[in-house]
């Protein structure tokens, strides 16, 4: 490859990079590893202190605005929010953290082996993998949670299963288009194995789709738990999530506004910290971006 | 390409076979007696032999799927156990709604976050790049039933400009229907646009190193051309896969707009079902969002060569 002549030049795209813009680390990986962390030590201050008991009534101190006292103010029970939000952290967290490492390990090991096998084995698995794809992943995990009922591990198996799948295809899709590149050739000519050929030269390669997808996966899982929760099919009361907390201040959204508004935020600053994160380590990873 | 339609369609009459199995296992791995699951506690012995006959109970599970089977075949997908309707229409009618909703939100978003995109990738690294792109991984943050509340807030309550609770269909009065529709397209709209956005921008770039591009821009094609009509077809392909995908996740993952909105879609039907042990309209829902699903990645995939011609037929 490196005899030819490149054409690299022509093909860069016309606008000049930033220096700036190149440094290790880059901003958005700063920022996003910075909040994250920042996520998981407030999940595990979660784990031994809060301002207050998350599950302690106050009736005489219900829907107070936040103060000095109770930080992000207190619910329908008296019950102070920031204290909720912080073990609803841990929850949600570990959760989202379980259901894709179960997907990305079966899913990678399906996908390989269907696109690397081809022919019977291939469609086979495929075959499988459609019928469990066409659940979308949130229908799946609502029809698993239908059975075994609401239970937190519960939503981390509905949700492992949910997303294999969508692992499987990703996988398979850029096995079965690398495997038509010249350089999986070129492996194959000089003598390398199979296996040696497909651990080496494909799997790394199949790196950066699959760290975009977990990536995503563990935003979607954050999403999928907080949204089961929302409808009441995740972690069940007086437990706190981001999500049931979000759809119990759904009757107080004009009095009490901030019931809505820090859950929220929440959620949307774990995917905001899990996208930025995920994006830098691809550029990383994936060796075509290389310079 | 004849060949290509017959073996994808080959492919699909399986994976429904295989779906259907699924949905008629999931009312056998819900502990108990079906019959007593399908027609509730208050049923009497008479009915509850009745049904147990219908189902074929007695018989092997093979001959029971089978009776199933035949029943769905012909449309009959059982009676609600709450509201004693057919469930068939009920879905259906219900579905009409979701499906609306979310088609209109999936065309928007693409028509938008495609050029976005493209012009992200071909402007990569700039300033304009940068924008755009911490605008797409901002709104693909932000949990649609949050912006549901967000705005139902914003517009609904604190202006006043859009009614908060509610429906009516579009047969009825076409302005009071959309009043009550844009809040939900809006969300649905803005949440996808940042995951198509990315993904369109990605898969340009990876299109734009790629030889070919070098080869039209080396035969003095204007950028214009190059962008348009060498980048945009191949880029568009992975796009178009994904946006297959995200019809199908919306369809079944409506639930929690429907819920903020307050939508009889069948997203909401769904869940009151599983609260309700209404396993009948359960198994309808499940089997219908599922079928349309296949359905519209079949499409997706028979469409897919048109995109990018590298596909092998």
């Amino acid at each position: 490859m490196s005899s030819k002549p490149s054409l690299a030049p022509l093909a860069a795209p016309a606008a000049t990079p930033r220096k700036a813009l190149r440094a290790w680390p880059p901003a958005n990986a700063l920022i996003g590893a910075t909040l994250l962390a920042l996520l998981v030590l407030l999940a595990l201050l979660g784990l031994v202190w809060t301002p207050f008991d998350p599950l302690r009534i106050d009736l005489l101190s219900r829907l107070q605005a936040p103060s000095a006292l109770h930080w992000l103010g207190t619910d329908e029970f008296g019950r102070d929010v920031f204290s909720r939000l912080l073990i609803g952290a841990r929850t949600s967290l570990w959760i989202s953290l379980l259901a894709v490492s179960f997907a990305v390990c079966a899913g990678t090991l399906i996908g390989m082996l269907a696109g690397y096998l081809r022919g019977w084995t291939d469609r086979l698995l495929m075959m499988c993998n459609d019928a469990l794809l066409a659940f979308p992943g949130i229908l799946m995990a609502l029809g698993i949670m239908a059975i075994i009922g609401a239970s937190q591990y519960g939503i981390v198996l509905a949700l492992g299963i949910a997303y294999t799948p969508s692992v499987v295809r990703v996988v398979r899709g850029s096995v079965l288009s690398l495997r038509e590149l010249e350089f999986i050739e070129a492996s194959r000519v000089i003598g390398n194995s199979e296996l040696y050929t497909m651990l080496r030269h494909i799997a790394p390669n199949c790196l950066a789709p699959l760290c975009v997808l977990a990536t995503s996966m563990f935003g979607w899982a954050l999403l999928s738990e907080s949204a089961l929760s929302f409808l009441g099919l995740g972690v069940p009361p007086p437990a706190a999530t981001w999500g049931n907390m979000l759809a119990s201040s759904r009757p107080y959204i004009a009095s009490a506004s901030w019931l809505g508004i820090f859950p929220g935020l929440f959620i949307c600053l774990a995917l905001l910290a899990i996208n930025l994160f995920g994006d830098a380590l691809r550029d990383r990873l994936d060796p075509r971006m290389r310079k | 390409m004849l060949r290509f339609i017959l073996q994808k369609l080959g492919m699909a009459v399986p994976t429904l076979l295989l779906i259907s199995l699924m949905v008629f296992a999931l009312i056998r791995l819900v502990p108990g007696d079906p019959a007593l699951l399908m027609l509730g506690d208050m049923a009497d012995p008479q009915s509850l032999a009745d049904m147990r006959r219908t189902l074929g109970l007695d018989h092997s599970l093979v001959t029971q799927f089978l009776i199933w089977f035949k029943a769905v075949l012909s449309g009959d997908l059982g009676f609600s156990i709450s509201t004693r309707e057919a469930v068939l229409p009920l879905i259906l009618e219900r579905f009409a709604v979701s499906a609306g909703i979310v088609l209109v939100a999936v065309l928007l978003a693409t028509l938008i976050a495609v050029p976005v995109g493209l012009l992200a990738a071909w402007k990569q690294n700039s300033a304009l790049d940068l924008g755009l792109v911490m605008s797409a991984t901002l709104l693909l943050s932000i949990p649609s039933f949050w912006l549901g509340l967000l705005l139902l807030y914003a517009f609904g309550i604190k202006l006043g400009w859009l009614p908060v609770v509610g429906y009516v269909s579009f047969a009825q009065d076409p302005w009071q229907a959309l009043s009550y529709l844009v809040l939900p397209i809006v969300t649905l709209t803005l949440v996808e646009v940042g995951a198509i956005t990315r993904m369109a921008r990605a898969s340009t770039i990876e299109v734009l190193r790629l030889e070919y591009i070098a080869h039209a821009r080396a035969k003095g094609l204007s950028e214009r051309a190059v962008l348009w009509r060498h980048a945009l077809r191949n880029a568009f392909a992975p796009t178009w896969t994904l946006v297959g995908l995200i019809l199908g996740n919306l369809l079944g993952g409506i639930a929690v707009l429907e819920t903020v909105f307050t939508l009889p879609g069948i997203g909401r039907l769904m869940v009151d079902a599983i609260f309700a042990r209404d396993y009948p309209v359960l198994q309808g829902c499940l089997l219908l969002i599922t079928f349309v699903y296949v359905l519209v990645n079949l499409f997706v995939d028979l469409l897919y060569p048109l995109f990018d011609p590298r596909v092998k037929l």
